[in-house]
């Protein structure tokens, strides 16, 4: 055999490995979402969407824990969203070039993959000490800051998509630049910003560990924001690792419905932003 | 028209001013990410504060964790963290390697679309699911075929036979390890495609023109063209399984033990942190807990702030040649 057969089998077995890897990639994810099919619909009935989360050995709903997410979820983007728009407005318009701006966007960016566990803790110190107890403010705000780095990065990059001779032309009629970020610019930008929107509310919808000791959990109704408030993540964490069946099963039905939402809004957020014609890159 | 001249005054100094005012919100906001940043610093300082006040720097080097008598060591979460990422970043850098040369080189254009979003969606699936499926899917199928093999197999070997001994558990420092190489598979897949994809066409062309394969353009080309983004990737995804807490807290057992065998359970820094936390008592066990917070932190913070530099070197070297 020689050199250049080498070369052309060798090629051959390379480019059949990176297929296979593709399929690997591919397998698992088909692996997991069957999984949650298949145990979690054996498991969804009416009563997860009308009974709160019942005690060991008696039957019930998830509804306590899917209100609870979707309040502090909701919550959360309100913190994180104006905030993160705001920020990356600056890091986009008025910081262009600015020193601090490069610090800000590579904080920001840092932000991004930190782990969030971290930012419970800090919550933790701000607020649950000082109030004296969980809640699910605290919990809401912890999902607020890990929202936060979502929007200032989407928000960032949809705007400098925007040309600047939009500005330009605004700018030229006399229009102050808050009347043209505002009037011509965020217009223009419109779904690419919702897709950040999309995308922030995917990231914090199926947060976990920043709710462990912010909001907690609770296993009854509640609709005040001063007390600890159930949500999915830390009911399918406590029910999973439960010895209980049922609860297991609650679980997993739990962990069927986060999935389905985060999976879908993360699809819609794509199609969103390839209406705009530029791809967003989810949560990176 | 000189009637209308106080109007329009008033009306430019309205928008003066609320351009004033917004301009300051931006401000405001962007350094609002720098203050929480600093908050998080400091309450992470403060909060183990009495910890380290205590043990000093034998906290990283000390294995014992005992809420009875009172005594902390970071060594064996420490332990956990590290070796459970490690074993992440073996099976994942490869995978990720194969699925971007995949998508970059030889995948129909048809195809990449819908194959990217597949890989992608693995990022968007919450750690929690991870954590439920790695303990009641992966946890079982290693401990009766896969984890007996091993220990059968590559237990009797000398050096390596040392990490395939003892029981399998199912759950341990192995099962974690894999948990994480799924999470931080589609991470390091996206940054090794984008960067890829920036090789310039030029170099491949002229390789091409040398009569090299399709690989040796892969391999002696594009990878040497692009390692600075690769190790960026590699480190992104390195920063994400450090941190990664609830799907480890699923499946490292949570056991403050140092075991040889990767079969072991154990526990890492975040899955300390997520199961001890709320239900610690004593003043010196929730500080050690932010103690191992800090690490942490450092940890990552060094991790992925390193990686985000090389990235951003790379980008804005992209842009001047544009």
């Amino acid at each position: 055999m020689n050199a250049l057969q080498r070369r052309r089998i060798f090629n051959v077995v390379a480019f059949t490995a990176s297929a296979l890897a593709t399929l690997i990639g591919l397998a698992i994810l088909c692996a997991i979402l069957f999984t949650l099919l298949t145990r979690g619909f054996s498991a969804l009935s009416g009563t997860v969407f009308t009974q709160m989360t019942p005690a060991p050995g008696s039957s019930g709903g998830l509804l306590n824990a899917i209100v609870g997410s979707l309040v502090m979820t909701g919550l959360g983007i309100l913190i994180g969203a104006p905030i993160g728009l705001l920020a990356g407005t600056y890091l986009a318009e008025y910081g262009r070039g600015t020193k601090l701006s490069t610090v800000v966007r590579f904080i920001n960016d840092v932000q991004l993959s930190a782990p969030s566990i971290i930012i419970g803790l800090f919550v933790y110190t701000l607020l649950v000490v000082r109030m004296g107890h969980f809640s699910a403010l605290a919990g809401a705000v912890a999902l607020g800051m890990i929202a936060l780095p979502v929007m200032v990065r989407t928000t960032e990059d949809m705007l400098n998509l925007v040309p600047k001779s939009m500005r330009d032309g605004s700018a030229g009629l006399g229009a102050q630049p808050w009347r043209t970020i505002t009037h011509i610019v965020y217009p223009a930008a419109r779904s690419g910003l919702l897709t950040g929107v999309l995308l922030a509310v995917a990231r914090i919808s199926g947060e976990t560990a920043p709710l462990l000791f912010t909001a907690l959990n609770n296993q009854f109704w509640n609709s005040n924001l001063n007390q600890p408030m159930a949500n999915l993540p830390v009911v399918i964490f406590q029910f999973a690792m439960s010895p209980y069946k049922d609860w297991q099963q609650l679980a997993w039905v739990g962990a069927l419905l986060i999935t389905g939402f985060v999976l879908a809004l993360s699809i819609i957020a794509r199609s969103v932003s390839s209406l705009f014609g530029q791809h967003a890159n989810p949560g990176e | 028209m000189n009637s209308q001249a106080p109007a329009l005054r008033a009306h430019l100094r309205r928008e003066a001013r609320t351009e004033e005012v917004f301009h300051l919100a931006t401000k405001a906001s962007a350094l609002l990410v720098l203050v929480l940043l600093a908050g998080v610093i400091v309450s992470l300082v403060y909060g183990s504060w009495p910890a380290l006040k205590v043990f000093k720097f034998g906290f990283i080097t000390g294995e014992k964790w005992n809420p009875v008598t009172d005594v902390y060591g970071a060594l064996t979460p420490l332990y956990g963290t590290v070796t459970t990422s490690i074993i992440a970043l073996l099976i994942a850098v490869p995978l990720s390697f194969g699925i971007a040369v995949f998508l970059t080189e030889t995948c129909p254009r048809w195809l990449r679309g819908p194959i990217s979003t597949g890989i992608e969606l693995l990022a968007s699936v919450p750690s929690i699911v991870y954590g439920i499926w790695g303990l009641f899917v992966l946890a079982p199928i290693l401990q009766h075929s896969i984890q007996p093999w091993l220990i059968d197999h590559l237990g009797p070997l000398p050096v390596v036979g040392a990490l395939f001994q003892g029981p399998p558990f199912g759950i341990g420092l192995l099962t974690a390890g894999l948990v994480l190489a799924i999470m931080i598979l589609p991470f390091i897949t996206s940054v090794m495609r984008e960067v890829f994809r920036m090789a310039p066409l030029s170099l491949k062309e002229a390789a091409y023109g040398l009569g090299a394969t399709q690989w040796n353009v892969v391999w002696d080309v594009v990878v040497p063209w692009s390692r600075a983004g690769v190790i960026g990737g590699i480190m992104l995804g390195l920063g994400r399984a450090l941190g990664e807490t609830m799907a480890v807290t699923f499946v490292i057992g949570n056991a403050h033990r140092i075991s040889a065998s990767l079969l072991a359970p154990s526990t890492t820094i975040s899955a300390a942190i997520a199961n001890e936390f709320a239900e610690a008592v004593g003043d010196l066990y929730t500080s050690s807990l932010f103690a191992l917070g800090l690490l942490l932190f450092v940890l990552t913070f060094v991790v992925i702030a390193a990686a985000r530099l090389l990235l951003m070197r790379l980008e804005r070297a992209a842009v001047r040649r544009v």
